[in-house]
């Protein structure tokens, strides 16, 4: 498990390239800076400027090589790279609030950006006129669209939103794709049609992702609960309220266990066990650290009963590897199937990369179903 | 332009009414929620049944209903629950119950914050430090994040 600390700012985004020597980060202003590994030491190789506002999404396409992004100045550019230098194409969304996170679908054939202005914009390349064209799903969305994931299928999209719901839209675009096969969520999916919609849980849905096969969907949302939904007949929902503060992004690493982080500043792990439709909690995954407990002077005591009103030793200092809210995680190696790697970067501006295997040893107790 | 600058009851309009894009809540049927059943918390409060009392002045909470009476009496029930209870017994009360019931005590104890009577704060922050060590602060987030609370 290694912690690299790229700025004093909050990462607001990150993404890899195919073979995670690249990481592309936008270091809360209104460009990416793409570093390159190089040993145990992280170099700057690109800057990205072309965007306005601050950068709000990053994804990198693995097979094409290409970029997107999205910001708050209500546009996305479509990144390649020609030569050494990375040159953007414009992609007009047709939104008028910031647009809040982008995806790449499976194929790489479109991507869909969820923005403020109440609508998710699936956007494809039209080869005629050269040029992305973008599609909008506005009904039935109330607000804001926090969090994207595409279905393996390239067609069904999830999109959590602060209308307090996860939703399942389809993303069918007749030009680039044929009609997608029957899925657990539906047969019939025209585009723009909510395959399924969350009840229950309240607060936003700040983190959204599908499992490998498609058939499950995860959600974390702002009232400190985890949720995960599985598709069938009548979709069957299981939700687990945490006791600890709101998680803000969750990934499936197995078909069962999801990892998930948010305000407390370090992943958790849970359990789905499809058997009972239940959520179990399945563990802190931070390496604890070892603090030397040093022994207080009657002096200390009274001094620290006078200050802070109680003579506990524990010094206000975050003891996980993260120092501040982790807002993006992402998978490093395996998939979604068999993770054996992932990295979350967050508001310290750090990033960590977490190795399932040596977590699964470090911490008794910890299974990974 | 002089005109219409004697009156100021443009001040008094409320803008986020007339916003088409306004959100607004499902409604959720909630009329027929009456709250607790003030004669039984009542009988198995006189009784000594405390724990009996908290469990039923938990049931049926006017979380749906929009009318305020409701919530008030719900609210003053709770209270009186609540402070018939001795120091020492309150952690076992609050460990007797589940995850929602945390929760929805928690709601309370933070309705009842909010009007303070003269001894009811001390009694809701000695609820509220039991119930944080139940609930975390899960619980206390899902207080501030509920649209419907009680």
């Amino acid at each position: 498990m290694s912690y690299h600390s790229f700025l004093l700012e909050p990462i607001s985004c990150h993404a890899w390239n195919k073979d995670r020597t690249q990481i592309a980060l936008c270091p809360n202003n209104h460009e990416v800076h793409i570093y390159k590994k190089d040993g145990n030491n992280w170099s700057k190789i690109h800057v990205l400027k072309e965007h306005n506002g601050q950068v709000t999404g990053i994804d990198w396409a693995p097979e094409s090589n290409r970029i997107v992004t999205c910001g708050t100045d209500r546009n996305a550019y479509v990144w390649t790279l020609k030569g050494d230098v990375w040159k953007p194409t414009l992609v007009i969304l047709r939104i008028n609030r910031a647009a809040r996170c982008v995806k790449w679908s499976p194929k790489e054939n479109k991507f869909a950006v969820g923005s403020g202005s109440r609508l998710i914009s699936v956007c494809y390349f039209e080869q005629d006129n050269d040029w992305w064209v973008c599609k909008h799903i506005k009904k039935p969305i109330r607000s804001t669209i926090l969090c994207l994931d595409w279905h393996p299928n390239n067609v069904l999209l999830a999109a959590g939103s602060c209308d307090f719901k996860c939703r399942i839209f389809s993303a069918y675009i007749k030009e680039v794709e044929e009609k997608p096969a029957p899925t657990a969520w539906g047969s019939k999916m025209p585009f723009g049609e909510v395959m399924f919609e969350s009840t229950g849980t309240s607060g936003w849905v700040h983190g959204v992702c599908f499992s490998d096969s498609g058939n499950r969907v995860a959600w974390a949302s702002h009232d400190s609960t985890v949720a995960v939904a599985e598709g069938g007949k009548t979709a069957v929902c299981a939700s687990l309220t945490s006791e600890t503060l709101p998680l803000l992004c969750v990934t499936f690493i197995t078909e069962n266990s999801l990892v998930a982080a948010g305000h407390d500043c370090y992943p958790v792990l849970f359990v789905y066990d499809s058997n009972k439709a239940a959520m179990s909690f399945g563990g802190k995954l931070d390496v604890p650290k070892q603090s030397a407990q040093k022994g207080m002077t009657a002096r200390e005591r009274f001094q620290n009963l006078d200050k802070k009103a109680t003579t506990d030793s524990k010094e206000a200092v975050l003891e996980s590897v993260h120092k501040n809210s982790i807002s993006q995680i992402s998978i490093l190696n395996g998939g979604k199937a068999q993770c054996a790697k992932f990295c979350t970067t967050g508001m310290d501006g750090g990033m960590a990369i977490w190795d399932v295997k040596t977590l699964e040893s470090a911490m008794k107790d910890l299974k990974i179903v | 332009m002089s005109k219409n600058t004697v009156s100021d009851r443009f001040r008094k309009v409320d803008v986020d009414e007339y916003d088409e894009n306004k959100f607004v809540d499902e409604e959720d049927g909630g009329e027929n929620q009456l709250g607790p059943d003030e004669a039984e918390v009542d009988s198995l409060i006189r009784s000594g049944n405390l724990m009996g009392a908290l469990q039923a002045v938990l049931k049926n909470p006017p979380i749906n209903t929009k009318n305020q009476n409701v919530k008030e009496q719900a609210e003053d029930l709770m209270l009186k629950v609540l402070s018939s209870f001795k120091t020492s017994d309150i952690e076992k009360a609050v460990q007797s119950l589940d995850k929602t019931g945390v929760d929805l005590l928690m709601k309370y104890i933070y309705r009842g914050f909010e009007r303070p009577s003269d001894n009811s704060s001390a009694i809701l922050l000695q609820w509220h430090e039991k119930a944080l060590s139940a609930g975390g602060v899960g619980s206390i987030v899902r207080v501030l994040t509920a649209r419907k609370t009680v």
